[in-house]
């Protein structure tokens, strides 16, 4: 988002001051007003807000909230304190559900957007289809999964055993079968999201590339290396980095479906925050927590946008 | 890959690499809808039947006792239904009027300030909304927000995504309408209302539609700002309903149901301009 949104400041500015246009920013503030008044007050504020309530013991059932300086940060690195050993499990939890939806989020769309690249029929048919379960809220996506996979009464199991197949798999209440229930639940949920993007970088890549590469004798899967990754490179970046911080943010598919069980073992880094600050009061802890999930996301993106610039 | 290159394959496997190609399609289209073709179903069983007959998809008998519960039972569902209703379009109607305000006047003109304000937009949209969530529900509450419908729309049309889309869609616009009008004395807002704004519908309505689907699905934060039953809207109600009916299934699917049905339709109406609008989401970003 960030790397072509400066480029085209440019030329959007020097065409109104190709016009002649002088300095207006007094009328430019008052159309900015009603966005920046919101957006100052539920943004830039509570960002600022935010660091100074983890830098206090804020509990909101107590009289005085004392400042303590970095003690809920240095509390989170402490081995063995009240918070560090359920925070760094919920991120542990987040970390297993990223690497293991991510990939998929990235590998099936990608195949499916090359499947309906192809010249068929009710191409677009398709392409709606897949996509849309993303319009339906985490709510519903939750409650519906929670049913059909329900270990004792639910549609899956009853099938699997009526395949022959064992029909008493814990899809909801036991790991590791929880974790797969939640990856595949959100990969159904979002696939189509990631496969439209795709699919729209691909229609982008020039045709006359792939006749030159059929020129050259290349194959079906020889084009899709040579030609197709490369042109998709930054659209598959693009894809990758929103699916990192999708997934690291995931919260309602664990609260609705796994409770965050069996015990802790499904509960995500923003349930733990959530359920921390708001349910039993600890807000200066949990907005510490926030901050340091929000750093390690950071140093997640500019390692992703690293790498992708060292391949280029 | 394309049709070009495999128009010069022998037909026969052409035709067979075709038939296999909607094969595939075809099952990831039932792995798609089954699931939801069941759940509409499972909305119509008796609490016995669908505990019993779990793998039967069609109820029997058919019956409408579920939607029943709901409408008369101790869980206000329409009630949230009206309520997410009117936060959904009241916070659509904020983000419309903010952000192409604002979107003007990054696309259009030059001011002091102004690279400050366009970074502060952008740099926020990558931040993780959970910074947001204790120092907000804080905000709102000292506003005397709390289980009250301003909580849920009003920081949330503070979002810098909706600026941002029209400042780029603004961007796009030919200026020389515009600067033909300024000739003839017309004055920003005129120009804003009368020029931008309807040259800008397609955008808006893209706009309009995503803001309200976000809106309706959004989970997380109306579960902690929303306390009484009956200021819920749909989405934290549907985890009241699976506290109330854990087992009650034909209960808990009609109420995803109707919890699905506006978004289902908006989608089927608008559905071109929101898949185009993600589509278009990689090239542009």
């Amino acid at each position: 988002m960030v790397n072509t949104a400066l480029p085209t400041l440019a030329p959007g500015s020097s065409r109104s001051r190709g016009a002649g246009v002088r300095r207006r920013t007094g009328t430019a503030y008052l159309f900015l007003a009603p966005f920046l008044i919101l957006f100052t007050i539920f943004v830039i504020a509570p960002a600022v807000f935010g660091l100074w309530i983890s830098l206090h013991l804020w509990n909101p059932l107590i009289p005085s909230q004392p400042f303590v300086g970095l003690r809920n940060y240095i509390q989170l690195f402490t081995p063995g304190s009240l918070t560090s050993g359920d925070f760094w499990q919920s991120m542990q939890n987040t970390g297993i559900f990223t690497i293991g939806s991510v990939p998929l989020l990235v590998i099936i769309p990608l195949v499916i957007a090359a499947l309906l690249n192809n010249k068929i029929r009710g191409g677009s048919v398709f392409r709606a289809i897949f996509f849309a379960p993303y319009v339906l809220g985490v709510a519903v996506i939750g409650v519906i999964w929670k049913y059909l996979l329900d270990p004792q009464l639910g549609v899956l199991n009853h099938v699997l055993g009526a395949l022959g197949l064992p029909s008493d798999i814990p899809w909801t209440v036991d790991v590791p079968w929880a974790w797969f229930t939640l990856i595949g639940v959100t990969v159904w949920w979002t696939l189509g999201f990631n496969t439209v993007i795709i699919l729209a970088g691909l229609k982008g890549i020039s045709p006359d590339l792939y006749d030159a590469a059929s020129v050259d004798g290349a194959g079906t899967m020889r084009k899709f290396f040579s030609v197709t990754l490369p042109g998709l490179r930054p659209v598959m970046m693009f894809v990758t980095t929103v699916t990192i911080l999708a997934s690291a943010n995931m919260f309602g598919q664990s609260y609705l479906i796994t409770r965050g069980g069996p015990g802790h073992a499904t509960r995500t880094a923003i349930q733990y925050i959530a359920d921390e600050g708001l349910s039993q009061n600890q807000m200066g802890a949990a907005s510490a927590m926030s901050y340091v999930l929000f750093a390690f996301l950071a140093v997640i993106s500019i390692i992703n946008f690293r790498l992708q610039r060292e391949r280029n | 890959m394309t049709t070009n290159a495999t128009a010069t394959r022998r037909s026969g496997s052409r035709v067979s690499a075709k038939v296999l190609l909607y094969v595939v399609l075809g099952i990831i289209t039932l792995i798609i809808l089954l699931p939801l073709v069941w759940v509409v179903l499972t909305s119509f069983k008796t609490d016995f039947d669908a505990i019993n007959s779990p793998i039967n998809p069609f109820p029997n008998p058919f019956t409408l006792d579920a939607y029943n519960t709901l409408s008369s039972g101790q869980q206000p569902i329409f009630r949230w239904f009206l309520n997410s209703m009117a936060a959904a379009s009241l916070q659509t109607a904020l983000i419309l009027v903010t952000a192409s305000a604002g979107a003007y006047a990054l696309a259009r003109l030059e001011f002091r300030g102004k690279k400050l304000v366009f970074g502060a937009i952008i740099t926020t949209l990558l931040v993780p909304p959970v910074i947001f969530l204790i120092p907000n529900y804080l905000i709102v509450q000292n506003f005397g927000w709390l289980d009250s419908i301003w909580a849920i729309t009003i920081p949330g049309a503070a979002g810098a995504f909706g600026i941002f889309f029209l400042r780029q869609f603004f961007i796009g616009l030919p200026a020389e309408i515009e600067e033909a009008a300024r000739m003839d004395g017309a004055g920003d807002f005129r120009i804003f209302w009368q020029i931008v704004l309807p040259l800008s519908r397609p955008a808006l309505a893209t706009l309009a539609v995503l803001s309200f689907l976000a809106n309706w699905n959004d989970f997380l934060w109306p579960i902690y700002v929303l306390l009484t039953p009956d200021n819920q809207t749909l989405q934290p109600g549907l985890s009241v309903l699976q506290g109330a009916y854990s087992t009650h299934f034909g209960i808990l699917m009609a109420g995803a149901v109707i919890a699905s049905v506006p978004v289902l339709i908006l989608f089927t109406i608008a559905q071109r301009q929101i898949v185009e609008s993600v589509a278009s989401s990689g090239i542009k970003g």
